[in-house]
């Protein structure tokens, strides 16, 4: 589809582009659905209806204005919207699903922006729908341990509501500076910690969910267990296809009282693999397992100056608790490291050296930036996998002629490779999407999954194929209906759109009612 | 009927006439109108790979053989499900299918989460005899809609499971309970939400009223049990002085509701915001036989009178309860279920109608 035809940009390019790609002139290469020209045709009637559910400086259709929502952090995808609103409360929320469910407008529900995956990516004929007005704390219980806050809040400032009291929210994805609530339980956000505390699904009690025709539904609460069907497992990691959650019952968890990592380097990932399977099946569960390889270190070290070991493989470890207790779980993770003759083992002695050891991981997407463009993955394997991963993305990183750092959560096998190339060098892009979607099918294969913590949204859409049958895609469909019968919440992704297309025709109207199946 | 397979499973639910009643083990006693379907052909473990976590067994594996080859290489189900058998007077072996379906957890829940927190995903025939996959054998999976998930604590309404990929963890060292005596309900859950907000991981919290005891767990290896029960001790010390036992039988019998097993009454399971749980049982007022909380409160087991409108006593509050044994005419007098408010039953039939058109699976079980 050419750009004219979506009425988008064609700014860029294919499955994961970024930053560095802006500009870069080509055709529109990420199909969109056709631009709906009846909305087109009365959007000042749509903005004038807003208005009325809306304070005036809330509804933005200013096409200036409206250009600060054309993107999301994945921004080589960009497309300014109808135009963006921004409620102030679940009423006003639903007011203005109320009207666009009447009108027939799609609406792309977004955060903070900060998705890697095109999440919150417009059409041109959607309406950005906006939480950060949304940000209060509602109630804080440390008796029964949840805080819950409206939506637009941060995930950091969640945490920041409770530790005065010594508790913390424990889902932290690494933009949690900056990532709204909204949009980690959209995409059920992960992060470093979720080998011990869990991903978003396992820290979410409630919501307030407002549904495409403005109807509010309260699910869950700030009891333990679902009463009838699960609903929150499906509304966390929806993509915003749902609904659009305004409100959260979030699980807060007491702080440890203390944490330590230590740093461990080996001459290969084969021996690397085995440490962190060691240590898993000695029966210690630490709270991180951080890998690096030696691209990574490489790049990190002239970057941040962290003290790494060049190594082929780089570990790092961190357990909780009290000082001896630290200790008494060091002590063990220390002697199966030795048992593998680590080129080196570091133990953090006080916090300057442990923030020293993070130091160089936490600096690492950086690092690589500065090196060259990037493009960074998010597939899952099985722990087992890893140096059979490691090895064929080797092997690939030469036939594509492309370099590749790797740096990921190796307690959980969610990889993060970073594929290097130059946006300026023609078909360096190419190749490089080529080389991404190629390591994307191997982590499937080997048996995991396209995306372990970012979602799938417009990046990884057309690869949905690759993991999931007909069928499969059929039964995630068939849920979107139940909650979205006219397909207007986000309807271009996640779903290729070849296997959308039948729900999203009959988008303004009623939803299509063909059985399932045979 | 009973399958020997995924595919004659599809088939025979799409053939099927008329209800099919899904059955796992059997163990919770729930009787359903239509023809029993077994799961217990399609057993055995497809894969177990203890260094990443992660067991992948067929739905009608016996829930013991799981955690038989799970504890030959020190790990274990964290979510301690419970075993029904004692509590509900019935026969059988409960499976991991059923333990999935019912989203069947124990006292470990409070801190580690429930069952459909260690699913990773799952495989099932829905009520048109598809065969559908959903999540898949890694921690963590954002790849479209979780609906492995939604299938734990469906009851089988929205498909009947095949397949479940289980994330394991390590068994621990030592365990050790700290008892304190003589509190009643409101203190002793305010002792249990003072335990559970402290940073030394408890992993059981609860109280039975009869004996006056409430019951915290700390486990892991025997230097840090040792360390965290003193310490929480003497956090607690303005409750009375804690008694720390190891060892014993004290937590299986607390998972299975051993102290209401055997009693006449109807028996009901309640999840509560915790700190509600003594106000919510206090509102069912003299038709309460005996209570045993659990998730530091969040979780209360009722005997009542047979018969009783527990539901109708207690009015509106936060969480729900399940009828769990009960004569025919009760459970068509209130329904196993809490009913859901209007807005939530509407999604839940509609989901229902997706999964389920022709309405046959467990058919009345959930609404």
């Amino acid at each position: 589809m050419q750009g004219g035809a979506t009425g988008c940009d064609a700014a860029a390019v294919a499955m994961g582009a970024w930053l560095s790609m802006v500009g870069h002139e080509e055709e529109w290469p990420m199909q969109l659905p056709p631009v709906d020209s009846r909305v087109m045709a009365k959007k000042a009637r749509i903005v004038a209806r807003l208005r009325e559910v809306l304070p005036a400086d809330a509804v933005i259709d200013d096409p200036a204005e409206t250009r600060a929502y054309e993107c999301d952090a994945l921004s080589a995808y960009r497309c300014p919207p109808l135009c963006a609103v921004l409620p102030a409360s679940t009423a006003e929320v639903a007011g203005v699903l109320r009207v666009c469910h009447e009108e027939g407008v799609p609406v792309v529900p977004r955060g903070a922006g900060t998705s890697l995956a095109g999440g919150a990516m417009p059409t041109a004929d959607s309406v950005i729908l906006g939480v950060a007005k949304m940000s209060r704390v509602l109630e804080i219980d440390y008796d029964n341990r949840f805080v819950r806050v409206e939506t637009g809040r941060t995930n950091l400032s969640v945490t920041g509501a409770v530790e005065a009291e010594g508790f913390f929210y424990a889902p932290d994805p690494s933009s949690q500076l900056a990532c709204a609530i909204a949009g980690n339980i959209a995409m059920n956000s992960g992060g470093a910690h979720c080998l011990k505390y869990g991903v978003t699904t396992n820290n979410l009690l409630g919501v307030t969910l407002v549904m495409m025709d403005g109807t509010v539904a309260e699910i869950g609460g700030a009891h333990m267990d679902a009463g009838g069907l699960d609903l929150l497992s499906v509304i966390c990691g929806s993509e915003g296809q749902l609904g659009v959650v305004t409100e959260a019952t979030l699980r807060i968890l007491p702080k440890p009282e203390g944490a330590r990592p230590v740093l461990i380097g080996y001459d290969s990932a084969e021996v690397a693999g085995q440490c962190v399977a060691d240590i898993i099946r000695s029966g210690i569960l630490p709270v991180a397992i951080e890998y690096m390889d030696r691209p990574c270190i490489e790049a990190t070290e002239a970057f941040a100056h962290a003290g790494y070991p060049m190594c082929e493989a780089l570990l790092i470890v961190e357990v909780e608790g009290s000082p001896a207790e630290i200790d008494a779980q060091l002590a063990r993770i220390k002697t199966i490291a030795q048992a593998l003759n680590p080129v080196e083992l570091r133990e953090a002695k006080n916090g300057d050296e442990a923030a020293r050891i993070w130091l160089g991981r936490k600096s690492a997407f950086g690092a690589m930036g500065q090196i060259a463009d990037y493009m960074c993955l998010d597939g899952t394997i099985p722990v087992s996998q890893l140096p059979f991963v490691l090895r064929r993305i080797g092997e690939m990183s030469a036939e594509y002629g492309l370099k590749v750092g790797n740096v990921f959560h190796a307690g959980d096998g969610n990889m993060h490779p970073l594929i290097l190339y130059d946006a300026n060098k023609t078909g360096d892009l190419e190749r490089c999407e080529a080389f991404g979607a190629a390591i994307l099918k191997l982590c499937v294969e080997v048996g995991g999954c396209l995306t372990g913590e970012h979602g799938v949204g417009i990046e990884k859409r057309d690869l949905m194929g690759v993991q999931f049958a007909a069928a499969d895609l059929e039964a995630q469909m068939a849920i979107k209906d139940v909650f979205d019968p006219a397909w207007l919440l986000n309807p271009a992704k996640v779903f290729p759109l070849e296997v959308s297309a039948t729900r999203r025709a009959a988008a303004g109207g009623p939803a299509p009612r063909t059985p399932r199946g045979i | 009927m009973r399958p020997q397979s995924e595919t004659e499973l599809a088939d025979m639910i799409r053939a099927a006439k008329g209800p099919l009643a899904v059955v796992g083990g059997g163990t919770r006693g729930v009787a359903l109108e239509g023809e029993p379907l077994s799961t217990a052909a399609l057993s055995g473990v497809v894969l177990y790979e203890p260094a990443a976590l992660t067991l992948v067994v067929r739905a009608g594996t016996p829930l013991r053989d799981v955690e038989e080859t799970l504890a030959r290489s020190g790990q274990r189900l964290a979510f301690e499900p419970m075993d029904h058998r004692r509590l509900i007077g019935t026969k059988g072996e409960p499976t991991m299918g059923g333990v999935i379906a019912a989203n069947v957890s124990g006292p470990r829940r409070v801190q580690v989460g429930a069952a459909r927190d260690f699913l990773l995903g799952a495989r099932f025939v829905d009520g048109v005899g598809n065969v559908i996959k959903s999540g898949g054998r890694v921690m963590k999976n954002v790849t479209g809609l979780d609906v492995a998930r939604l299938m734990a604590g469906a009851h089988g309404t929205l498909g009947v499971l095949t397949e479940v990929s289980l994330k394991v963890l390590p068994d621990v060292e030592k365990a050790a309970t700290l008892v304190l005596r003589g509190l009643d309900p409101a203190r002793a859950v305010a002792v249990m939400a003072k335990a559970l907000g402290s940073p030394w991981e408890v992993t059981g919290a609860a109280h039975d009223p009869e004996a006056g005891e409430t019951c915290l767990r700390i486990e892991g290896f025997a230097a840090s049990v040792d360390y965290r029960a003193a310490r929480i001790a003497a956090h607690l010390s303005a409750f009375g002085a804690a008694e720390i036992e190891s060892g014993g039988d004290r937590w299986r019998d607390i998972r299975d509701g051993a102290g209401l097993a055997g009693r006449d009454g109807d028996l009901w399971r309640l999840s509560v915001k915790p700190s509600d749980g003594p106000t919510v049982v206090a509102r069912a007022g003299g038709m309460v036989r005996a209570a045993r909380y659990d998730w530091g409160g969040g979780l209360i087991w009722l005997l009542t009178d047979r018969g009783a409108d527990l539901r109708g006593a207690i009015g509106v509050f936060d969480g729900h309860a399940t009828l769990m044994r009960a004569e025919p005419a009760t459970y068509a007098a209130f329904g196993r279920f809490q009913p859901e408010t209007a807005t939530v039953a509407a999604l839940t039939r509609g989901l229902r109608a997706r999964f389920d058109p022709r309405g046959i699976l467990n058919k009345g079980l959930m609404g």
